[in-house]
């Protein structure tokens, strides 16, 4: 495979599960529990991608600038901070952290 | 742009056009910080080997963060080699899109163009900022403003950060990956308002983590989204059931 292939598979692959989402039935999900589930799985998905996008580095744990800095964002998001805000406080911490380490 | 007034008339005449305004607001909010990552993309996917032109068609038609980071970092590890991987990685973490298209056709509407724009603009963002507005007409209005805005400084962004990638080295080094995971932050916390859903959030933080090291890339995460259908379908903890959309406003805005 060369690279264009393998980049033209992939995207194509997620834009097909985006528009697959607007063929399933909506009645499907006015019953409370596909509607829960669908909830939830956001929910579900989102704290795993935090987890993974905090603590991986490849396949590998680790325990870096990012776990503070993603602590603190949590801390402003509980105190209504605007989003923005709290993004770019989070990059200064981390870049902060790894200019003094 | 400009921002909307910070202070609005609250009277029942107006209160759509508040609304609106809201939603406005908060998809551009929500598009500006999502274009300050956007940087990061783009430079790091130069740092795993594809040029500028594949970076743009990546942002451009995959349009979607976690799978894009998730087809970068397995071709920055494994090389062409792990082509396949890759793309099973990205297209796992891209199911969450479907998911998502399923809560917000009922808000696009019919109409087959309409929907293709629309399922390619459905991604955690436009989903979360809709979800979380009022009114149906403010959910709409949020759909399409974030989705946009989105599109638009993602892309501009991720050419950006691959242009300058090679000048700015190390993104590490500039917070960015650490910015990426606090907007994922952002897009969660709100939902967590009842225990169900932080059990839920915690249970599956755990399990991606636990599985990240034993696992192909881009799987922990789905399986981590098992614990959201186990706990969906039995219910646990979530006492009495609430009928289909009355969650429709926890989002952003708490």
């Amino acid at each position: 495979m060369t690279l264009w292939q393998i980049i033209i598979a992939a995207s194509i692959a997620v834009l097909a599960l985006k528009l697959a989402g607007y063929l399933v039935p909506p009645a499907l999900l006015h019953k409370p529990t596909p509607s829960r589930i669908a909830d939830l799985l956001t929910v579900a998905l989102l704290a795993a991608l935090i987890a993974v996008q905090t603590l991986g580095s490849g396949q590998a744990l680790t325990v870096d600038a990012r776990i503070p800095a993603v602590i603190v964002a949590a801390g402003l998001f509980a105190i209504k901070t605007p989003f923005i805000v709290v993004v770019i406080v989070a990059a200064l911490v981390a870049a902060g952290l790894r200019a003094l380490t | 742009m400009t921002p909307a007034p910070l202070t609005v008339p609250a009277t029942h005449a107006d209160d759509e056009t508040r609304q609106r305004r809201l939603a406005v607001r908060e998809g551009l909010a929500v598009g500006l910080a999502t274009a300050a990552y956007g940087v990061s993309f783009g430079a790091l996917s130069v740092a795993a080997g594809l040029d500028i032109w594949q970076t743009s068609f990546v942002s451009i038609v995959m349009f979607s963060g976690g799978s894009q980071f998730a087809l970068i970092g397995v071709l920055a590890a494994g090389g062409v080699g792990a082509g396949p991987a890759a793309i099973a990685s990205a297209a796992l973490l891209g199911v969450r899109n479907g998911i998502y298209g399923m809560r917000t056709a009922p808000i696009v509407g019919a109409g087959l163009w309409k929907r293709l724009a629309a399922g390619w603009i459905t991604i955690d963002e436009s989903t979360a900022v809709a979800l979380a507005q009022p009114t149906p007409h403010s959910r709409r209005v949020g759909f399409w403003v974030t989705g946009l805005a989105v599109f638009i400084g993602w892309n501009a962004t991720t050419l950006i950060g691959a242009l300058i990638g090679d000048a700015l080295g190390d993104t590490r080094a500039y917070g960015l990956d650490a910015a990426a995971a606090a907007a994922f932050v952002g897009l969660l916390w709100p939902r967590l308002k009842r225990m169900q859903a932080v059990a839920v959030a915690v249970a599956a933080a755990v399990v991606a983590a636990t599985l990240t090291p034993v696992l192909m890339p881009g799987l922990p995460v789905l399986v981590a989204a098992l614990v959201a259908v186990l706990v969906g379908l039995f219910n646990w903890l979530g006492g009495p059931t609430v009928p289909g959309g009355a969650s429709a406003r926890r989002g952003l805005r708490s």
